[in-house]
């Protein structure tokens, strides 16, 4: 019996969120008196895969196959449910990013099992088996018991805190059987964002609203943004007005982020805005009309002009970073 | 080329959701329902490129997996331009239930392209497009924020982490859709309204699948504490209360 983890890697190298999954995993593991085997597919070097075992994995397995260079849904699932099936997993952990809610779903079927999607906690209880889920856009949580024996589960990135442990981890390479008739995937071209932090990915998150009133007016908030080593949002008016690219837009129909800190600037806190970011675990808003919505989200508030307010609040910064 | 688009009904967005029977299921009273927004913007991607001669794209049929209570969500679809309508006559039960029975839809209608969207809101489980391209042993590409159809041939824009990328897979595939497939969602015209009480709606009854989760009992999200304020004047002591008291920064 074990549990897997998957983790995929980013030009060859593992991030914050592979750590969160193989922390997160070890725990689960831990519970059900365990192991925990985490699956690399891609061309990762040996010391790059060793990190894994620094968080939990006991046994870190390598695929590499040419037909496996770019993200195959069917393909990627067809392998990881195989190696699930030869290491006994009874549980299986993916990100709940773009390649676990890509994945995930097909490894489901194959291995009839169900899935618990974008959890943020560990398990209630293993028997039943039930997990912690969020529902009605978070709006409403759930108990969702999974009754098959094998259960996946894709984790919301930045939920679950890392925690290193010893090392006494064993790196295999392993070799699996894919029909490469399955590959139907082809990439014609890549655009990557670079030396920018990635939204999902970042700890503080500055976002601006409605009521920057200008695309001109973005100048504070990439400047706060860039001294707190935060990526920038926006809701969703700003991004439809093009006044931000569309792949800042958190809410929603955006993306959906839970950093340690979300500062709203300008943003009066629809619904659909708190259902992308209620699950921040500080939330500080500034906005001018002090009945603004946001203030009931957030736990530290400034009712004032965002204009008068951001060079103020950047000089702060500046100070305490001195 | 035949495109399905898979719709399910939700809670309009802003409803404040409430629970009966022991928190254990939605309190359906007074609930306004709408398709949900992802399918919503995947049908009105389907009908731009059944607009366009050039696709090839001969019709837009729309799924659905629920009772006849539902039958609303799916005449607004077809006020929308949908040619017709499927409904699997089942309570959804969960993801897995639900992609099985539009599984044999698909096996029984033949589609070239099938569309869904990457969640809905009710359940935010993202995974009935991908169970559903499995049942099915099709391709499918997640996350697309972009769809063509180009002599026959799908050109499709997927995100990844941290950037975008072109690919393109055989049809029959599943395409699972989200921001920025299309820009705003189609309204229906009143034409379109009229039109829609006379387009066919199939119905099929459910074939027998196993359920492999299911809710326990719902809660409302824990309450936060009071905001507190700082005064515009002095945005340092915010900082410093982000720095000492939340330690976030």
């Amino acid at each position: 019996m074990s549990v897997l983890v998957f983790t995929e890697n980013w030009d060859g190298k593992f991030k914050k969120l592979s750590y969160e999954l193989v922390s997160y995993g070890a725990k689960i593991a831990e519970m059900m008196n365990c192991s925990v085997t985490v699956l690399s597919i891609g061309d990762v070097a040996a010391d790059e895969l060793k990190k894994l075992g620094g968080y939990g994995a006991k046994k870190i397995l390598s695929v590499s196959d040419a037909n496996l260079k770019n993200l195959d849904n069917q393909a990627y699932a067809s392998v990881i449910a195989g190696l699930a099936v030869r290491e006994g997993s009874k549980v299986i952990i993916l990100s709940n990013n773009n390649t676990g809610k890509a994945v995930a779903p097909r490894l489901s079927v194959r291995l009839k099992a169900g899935i618990g999607s974008g959890i943020s906690r560990l398990p209630l209880s293993l028997e039943p088996f039930t997990v912690y889920k969020r529902t009605y856009s978070g709006n409403a949580y759930a108990q969702v018991v999974i009754r098959s024996e094998i259960k996946i589960l894709t984790l919301a990135q930045n939920s679950f805190d890392i925690v290193s442990t010893p090392d006494n981890s064993m790196v295999e390479n392993a070799t699996v059987s894919l029909d490469g008739s399955l590959v139907k995937t082809g990439v014609t071209d890549v655009q990557k964002q670079t030396g920018k932090i990635l939204l999902t990915d970042a700890e503080i998150v500055v976002s601006g609203g409605r009521g920057m009133k200008s695309p001109d007016n973005w100048g504070p908030i990439v400047e706060l943004a860039g001294l707190l080593g935060a990526a920038t949002a926006c809701s969703r008016p700003v991004s439809d007005e093009g006044w931000r690219p569309h792949d800042e837009h958190t809410g929603q129909t955006g993306k959906i982020i839970a950093p340690n800190l979300y500062i709203a600037v300008g943003i009066s806190g629809a619904t659909q805005h708190l259902a992308g970011i209620s699950s921040s675990k500080y939330i500080v808003a500034i906005n001018s009309d002090k009945d603004a919505p946001i203030f009931e989200a957030a736990q530290y508030g400034i009712v004032g002009d965002a204009m008068k307010v951001l060079p103020k609040l950047v000089e702060a910064v500046k100070e305490i970073k001195k | 080329m035949k495109i399905l688009v898979c719709i399910s009904n939700v809670p309009d967005t802003t409803t404040k959701v409430k629970f009966v029977e022991g928190n254990t299921k939605l309190d359906t009273s007074g609930i306004q329902w709408v398709i949900n927004p992802w399918d919503e913007l995947s049908l009105t991607r389907a009908l731009e490129l059944k607009d366009d001669a050039a696709t090839g794209v001969k019709s837009v049929t729309v799924a659905h997996v629920g009772l006849p209570a539902s039958e609303p969500t799916i005449r607004k679809a077809l006020a929308i331009g949908a040619d017709d309508a499927i409904r699997v006559n089942a309570e959804p039960a969960d993801a897995y239930f639900v992609a099985a029975q539009l599984a044999e839809v698909v096996k029984k209608e033949q589609f070239d392209l099938v569309m869904c969207g990457i969640e809905s809101s009710d359940f935010n489980g993202s995974n009935v497009g991908g169970m559903l391209s499995e049942f099915l042993e099709i391709p499918s590409v997640s996350a697309v924020s972009s769809i063509k159809v180009e002599g026959g041939k799908t050109v499709i824009i997927r995100e990844i982490d941290g950037g975008k990328e072109s690919v393109s897979v055989p049809t029959p595939c599943v395409v699972v859709v989200q921001k920025g497939i299309a820009k705003e969602p189609r309204i229906a015209a009143m034409r379109g309204i009229m039109t829609a009480r006379t387009k066919p709606v199939k119905v099929y009854e459910p074939v027998a699948v196993d359920q492999l989760t299911r809710v326990l009992v719902f809660e409302k999200p824990s309450q936060r504490a009071a905001c507190k304020y700082v005064d515009a004047d002095n945005p340092k002591q915010l900082i410093e209360l982000l720095q000492n008291e939340a330690k976030v920064i």
